[in-house]
Parts: structure tokens; sequence; C-alpha cells
């Protein structure tokens, strides 16, 4: 267990490198210059020169990245070229409310999807069942943007039951959080619904049955939990599906997580803050893998780490 | 009407009073508004920030020297009580404004002039406006990091301060109006750091309280402001990210009252036609010209007959309705708020007949194919189809690049890479309403270099010697005579056609029906969106 574990952690801070590495050649190869860029339009060539070599933009690429890392092992980010406060500052103060949110759309999603998975599996082939599948291929289908925008037209704008974007009390978290477990929802249904009925087939299902147990007990204690296993594997899988979408939904929400920073980076070609949310994001990535391959062995003792 | 700074709180309400039109009862003023941004502000510290966001809320958290006349471009001392100008224009002596305070309490004092100077100019503080002050004596030394001192700057009393230039420069006093030239207390920048932006401390109408990273910022009215009544809030609340179509809806159920992005470009027209929010809406000039650069090194735009083709072809009243009428059609560099604009001039007409021969005369009868540049954010490549449709029209096959502004920007930089640039979204708004600051970084030699701003490589020297000749005339008795020769020299560089002056944007600010202020404050050329300093609530 501890050598897989270490064997894990080794592999995750491989990834982790790699990720640095594709990033920042990819981000060196711009064309947009960042010295020219900090400088103004006002700046004299002095000015940009002295900036450039201030920030070491002068130096060859792998110098530069070997100095980015060495900055970074020490818990250093840099400081954001435009903002000029140091990205970890910035990534700090906005990660609570990405992390909010991001449980926010867990709880949505199985919720919504598990409970939707349910319900087909049970009913199978009527149109109660029909009516659902077709839902969560509309979730899985619409781009977040567009959910996002629709909920908040018809809930804040028109219907008024929720505050149009922003960040503070428990009603602005619904609208963000069900558009971004709307997607997962869709996923988690027809997992659900599939892994459900292969449960349902299974011997000992049949076996509890002819106990003589209620289809309630049967079905809750017995089937569900078993039908849970691959469901929860998904879970740490889907934080990295959520790095894509806390983009889109922050933004349309005005939800100040990392998300909405890395957009914001993005546009301005704000390369430290862009370096910090993608490290930042590869590390949860990374971790919610790890987490769920570590996990599974307790909740299925027939599962084994090598 | 702008006296010593008074000391008992009661006195300056009791003129602030006497002096308004609305209920008024405190120095510091009352009310709070709610002013929303789609990005974060990136810093406050006066030194380095440089963008249109931060640039109104810096000019109300500190002050310079000079100021502006709220809602015109009229110069005024603001920090100063006075100044004095020697014969030859290389000696200014500004008599300080006693009494004022910074945030902290401490007095502002002529070694706060002097230091600030010396701060921006030092190459370690990366400030994007070090240039603007290279007239100043001693620029060159300490720009170089040779010295950490600006020679030219010489404290002469607590409240006497003397800035001597080596050479005469006319705009001398606008760049004593700017940011970068606001003053700061050294020993809250050492306290700070780096992270001064973030914590800034000035002598402005109003203090930074709490900025919560990418949420909000709350300025609180400073108490003991130099000048009586004003502000006349007591506190403006800036809330961030959010997006401009979520700002206008909260605007109209009354939670925002001023959409800082303004009224995003897909609901003008709804905006505008809706009677009930037309009448919330201040539209006013601002010192803005979009245009076309012709890169005068890059074939064909190398013969003055080319770009005089361009000139006549782009239609530019087609432009205006893309974007729904939101500006005027310009024929030359300067915006007409700017002193020195031709109203004489008539430009180059539509004329796609006479630009077809000319391109003819030129040798490309059978036409010619190029590359326009252009930022990918809308409206730009729509404004760039209708260029390429104009000139496609007179024999010209133009290739549209659309990238994303920082690319575009670096490729103008380069000698040989954009042969045209739409320069939408990047285009020149002056930093100061003077004539100067139209030509030199855009249109003159020295903006002509890598990584310049002169994206159409036009030197022409003998206008350069014109243009210095002009900045010469720093004498306030020679401003006419100054004007005019700038007007001339503007004139002079639309017979070379490096540009296509193509509209002047005109702003429109988008406020709720319970914010007061004059219109001229809601489109403050000077401060965008708004002069926060003097708009209150009802």
């Amino acid at each position: 267990m501890i050598a897989y574990i270490l064997r894990r952690l080794v592999q995750a801070i491989l990834i982790l490198l790699g990720v640095s590495i594709v990033t920042y050649a990819l981000l060196y190869m711009l064309p947009a210059d960042p010295a020219r860029q900090i400088a103004g339009r006002s700046a004299t060539a002095e000015t940009v020169a002295n900036i450039r070599e201030q920030l070491g933009l002068n130096l060859p690429f792998y110098e530069q990245y070997l100095r980015y890392l060495g900055n970074l092992l020490t818990g250093d980010f840099g400081r954001s070229y435009l903002q000029k406060t140091e990205v970890g500052e910035l990534i700090a103060a906005r990660l609570p409310a990405t992390l909010l949110l991001m449980a926010g759309a867990i709880f949505c999603e199985l919720l919504f999807g598990l409970t939707a998975g349910a319900i087909g599996a049970i009913k199978r082939n009527t149109p109660l069942d029909r009516g659902l599948m077709v839902a969560s291929f509309v979730g899985v289908s619409a781009p977040q943007f567009v959910v996002g925008i629709l909920m908040l037209y018809l809930f804040a704008v028109v219907l008024g039951w929720f505050p149009i974007g922003g960040y503070g009390t428990f009603a602005h978290l619904v609208l963000p959080s069900v558009s971004m477990g709307f997607l997962g929802a869709g996923w988690y249904s027809r997992m659900m619904r599939s892994s459900m009925l292969d449960v349902l087939r299974q011997d000992y299902v049949r076996t509890a049955r002819a106990k003589g147990l209620g289809r309630a007990r049967v079905f809750f204690v017995h089937a569900f939990p078993n039908a849970l296993l691959p469901i929860i594997a998904m879970i740490g899988i889907d934080i990295g599906m959520f790095m894509s979408g806390i983009v889109v939904v922050e933004s349309v929400f005005g939800w100040p997580g990392i998300g909405q920073l890395a957009w914001q980076a993005i546009q301005r070609v704000d390369i430290p803050i862009i370096m910090g949310v993608t490290l930042v994001s590869a590390c949860a990535i990374v971790l919610g893998n790890l987490l769920a391959d570590l996990v599974a062995p307790f909740i299925d003792p027939r599962i084994k780490l090598r | 009407m702008f006296s010593k700074a008074l000391k008992g709180v009661a006195l300056a309400a009791l003129i602030a009073g006497a002096g308004m039109t609305t209920a008024h009862n405190a120095a510091a003023g009352e009310g709070n508004i709610t002013v929303t941004y789609k990005d974060d502000v990136s810093t406050l510290d006066p030194a380095i920030g440089y963008d249109w966001q931060n640039w109104s809320m810096i000019k109300s958290l500190f002050d310079g020297l000079m100021d502006y006349e709220p809602g015109t471009t009229t110069l005024k001392p603001d920090l100063a009580t006075g100044y004095t100008v020697s014969d030859d224009g290389l000696t200014y002596t500004f008599t300080l404004r006693k009494g004022v305070k910074f945030h902290n309490g401490r007095e502002f004092k002529a070694s706060d002039v002097k230091y600030t100077l010396e701060r921006v100019v030092n190459p370690k503080t990366q400030s994007p406006g070090a240039g603007f002050f290279e007239t100043i004596k001693g620029f060159a030394e300490e720009s170089a990091g040779e010295t950490e001192s600006l020679s030219g700057v010489e404290v002469v009393d607590d409240y006497t301060v003397k800035f001597t230039l080596s050479q005469p420069d006319a705009a001398f006093l606008h760049k004593m109006a700017l940011n970068f030239a606001h003053i700061v207390p050294k020993e809250e920048v050492e306290k700070w750091g780096q992270d001064f932006g973030k914590h800034p401390v000035g002598t402005g109408a109003f203090a930074l309280e709490d900025w919560t990273l990418g949420q909000h910022l709350i300025f609180k009215a400073n108490p003991d402001y130099h000048i009586a009544g004003i502000p006349k809030l007591d506190t403006i609340t800036v809330e961030v990210g959010q997006e401009p179509v979520v700002a206008l809806l909260r605007l109209q159920r009354g939670e925002v009252d001023i959409a800082g992005d303004g009224i995003p470009p897909a609901k003008f027209l709804e905006v505008m036609n809706d009677p009930e929010y037309k009448d919330l809406v201040v539209s006013g000039e601002q010192l803005h010209t979009g245009y076309i650069t012709l890169n005068t090194n890059i074939p064909p735009f190398d013969n003055v007959k080319v770009r005089q083709a361009v000139n006549m072809a782009v239609n530019k009243d087609r432009i205006v309705r893309v974007i729904n009428g939101r500006a005027v059609p310009a024929n030359q560099p300067l915006p007409p708020l700017m002193p020195g604009y031709n109203t004489d001039y008539k430009g180059y007409a539509f004329d796609p007949e006479k630009a077809k021969s000319l391109l003819a005369e030129a040798g490309f009868a059978d036409g010619v194919e190029t590359t326009l540049f252009v930022a990918n954010t809308d409206p730009q490549p729509r404004i760039a189809q209708a260029i390429q449709q104009d000139l496609s029209a007179i024999g010209m096959k133009v290739e549209i690049k659309s990238l994303a502004q920082a690319n575009v920007i670096a490729a103008g930089g380069e000698a040989d890479q954009a042969p045209m640039i739409w320069s939408g979204g990047m285009a020149w708004i002056a930093d100061f309403p003077d004539p100067s600051n139209f030509y030199g970084p855009i249109l003159g030699c020295g903006g002509a270099v890598p990584g310049g701003w002169n994206w159409s490589w036009y030197c022409n020297e003998e206008l350069d010697a014109e243009a210095s000749k002009a900045d010469a005339l720093a004498d306030p008795s020679q401003a006419d005579t100054r004007i005019d020769m700038w007007r001339d020299i503007f004139t002079k560089v639309m017979a070379d056609a490096p540009w296509v002056p193509v509209f002047n944007e005109q702003r429109y600010t988008i406020r709720s029906p319970r914010l007061v202020a004059d219109d001229a404050i809601l489109v403050d050329p000077v401060h965008i969106p708004v002069h926060y300093d003097y708009i209150a609530v009802k």
C-alpha cells in the first residue's frame, strides 16, 4: 500500500513537471512580448529593455524555465505581470470560491444523476425512464455556457428567484452549481442506470428477494451501494472535468474563483497567472485521481492496490 | 475658490453646502454607489497603473501638482497653489498647497514631490510612464541607473519645489497632471514595497478601505480632502468579475449605479431605443481616433499614391454604421476635442473611382494583394471585413489576420510584419489633452522603432523638426502659435497619408436614475468612466 502511494506520488510529480514544461514552452512561444506589455505604449526602448532584464526575459528558454522551477520549489509562483500581485496570493484568494462551487456541483450532479439513474433502472423501459435518459443526454451534450446563460436568464432575470450572478450567499451558489452539475448529472444518471441494472441482475439480489426481503430494503441496502462503486471512481476524474468547466461557469456567473482568474489572464496574456492556475489545476486533477484510487479499496474490499 | 485647506470640518461643510444646490451636510459626502467591472482592478499604484479602468480610480486616490477643471480639459493647479515659468521655459517653480494630508495623516511636503518623481523615473520601479519625464534634467542619468536621484527636481523649502528641464517642454504642465506624477508618501511605499498598488495611500478625495481580491474594492471618502465639499459620496463599491451584459441587467434592476464597462455592443440599440433607459445614457467625446496604419516600409504602401488611394476607398460612414453609430467619421489624426484639430481640413473624400485611378497611376492597375491585422474581439473583425470589401472594390485583395490584441501589437512593433493594422481596441487615446501626445509615439520617428507604436513606420524628419520647434514654445503667451504649428504638422502628415483616420469613438456612460451629476462629469474626458469625486446620489 505504502509502496503504491509512493509510486503514484512520484508519477504525480513527473506529470506535474511535464505539464509545467509544456505550458511554459507554449507560453514562451507566443509572439506577444511580456516586457512590452508591462512597459505600455508610452515606454521608451530603454524601459522595455530594462524590464526584460529585470524579469529575466532575455535569458534562454531553459534558464528561464529553471529559474521559474526553482522559485516554484520555494512556493513562489512569481508576480502577475499586469496586476503586480503575487500569483500565490491571487490564487489563494480565489481558491475557496472554486472549492465551494465544486462542492456544490458535485452535490448537484450526484443528487440529480443518482436519483435519475436509480429511477431509470427501477422503472426501466417506461416513458419515465426514457424521459430521464433523454434529459441526461441533453445534459451531457449542452455546452455549459449555454446552460449557464439560459438558467441565469430564466431563474434570475425573468423569475427573479436568484441573484444575477455574484458571490456571497447560499442563493448565489445555486445556479452556478446546478449549471456545473448538469453536465456531470447526465453522465452519472446513465452510468448509475446501467450499473444498477447490472447489480439488480446479480444472484445475490435475487437471493435477497427470495429470502423475503422487501423491495426497498434490497434496493437500498444490497443493490445501491454496489452500484455506486464505479461512480466513486468517476468523482475523482470529474475534478479534472470541472477544471475546464469552471472557466466557463465562473465567467458567466461572475463567480470569483480561479477559473475566472484564468480567463482574465489568458485574455491579457498574463503568463505567471496562466502558469499558476494551470499547475494548481493539474495538481487537483492528479490528486483527484489518486484519491479516487485510494478510496476504492475501502469501499470495495475486492479491489487491491498494487 | 480652492483656498487653503480648511481645518474645521464644520466650516468646510458650511461652505460646501452654500455652494451646492442639493442638500449636503458633511464635508465628506454621503451615500454609496456600486460600480461594476468585468476584469479585476490591476493595481492602484500611480507609477504603474496604466489602463482605462484604474486610471480614474487612481485619480480619486491621489493628486498631482496639476489637474483639470472637472469635466473639461482645462489645466488648473491642484496640490500646487500656483507656479511660475522662467523666460527660457526651462524652470518651473511650484508653490505647494499647505495643510494637505495623506490618508495616513502626515502632511504633504515638497520632499514628497521629489521622491515621487525619482521613484517614477527609477528603472527599478518599471513605470510605464517614466518616459514622459525625459525632459526633466537628470532623467538620462537616473534612467541609466547611474544615480537614484533626479537632479532637475529641487526642494527649495517645505512648500516650494523647482523643476529644471533640459529642454523646453510645452506639455510639461500636462505631464504634471498625469497619474504617473501623482504624489505618493515615501514611508508607505517603503512599507509595502511591490504591494503598494494593493495598499495605496495618497492625498485624494477617496481612500481605499477594503480590497477583497477578485470580488470588490471599497473606497471611502477622505474627510480631510483639500477641496471643500468634495467628494460628494461617502463610499464607492467597485464589484469586479461581472460580465457587461449582467452588469446592465443589474443596473436596470437598480442594483448597480454605473456599468464600468459601458453598454455591451450587442445591447446598444436595444438600450438606446428603450424610452425607459435611453435617458440614463450620457454621451460625450473622448480623445480617441480609430485608424488604419499603412506600413510605409512594406510594398505597396511605400508608395504614397497607394496610401492616398486607400484613404479614398474606405467608406467611413458605413464603418460607423457597423458599430451602431457609436462614433463620428474622422478625416485627420487629431480628435475634434483636441486643441489643434483642423476644422477647415476636409481630408480625403470617399471616392472609389479616384482611388482606382490613383492605384493605376502607382502601377497597380491589375490590383494588389496585402494583409490587414486586427484584434480578434468584436466588433473589430467585422470592421476589418468592411475595410476588406471597400478595398476589394478598388482592386486590392486583402487577407484579414485576426489575432489576440497582444500579438497584433507585437506585429505592429516590427518593421516588416504588418502591412496594414486596424487599430480598433488598441487605438490611441490621448494620455493628456495636448496634440504633441498624438504625434511622437505614433507618427514621429521616435515611435518608428522595434516595439514602438508607430505602426506605419512613418518617419518624416522635417515634421519631427517642426514638432520639436513647436514644443519648445513653452511660454503660455505662445500657446496659440504653438497650437497653430501643430495643426499644420498634422495637416502635412495627412498629405503623406500614413494613416487612414476612420472614426472618433464617442463615449456612452449608463448610470442609475438615482445618480446625480452634470453630464460633463459623467463623460469627463480625463476620468473614464466618470469623475468619481463629483458624483452624488439622490
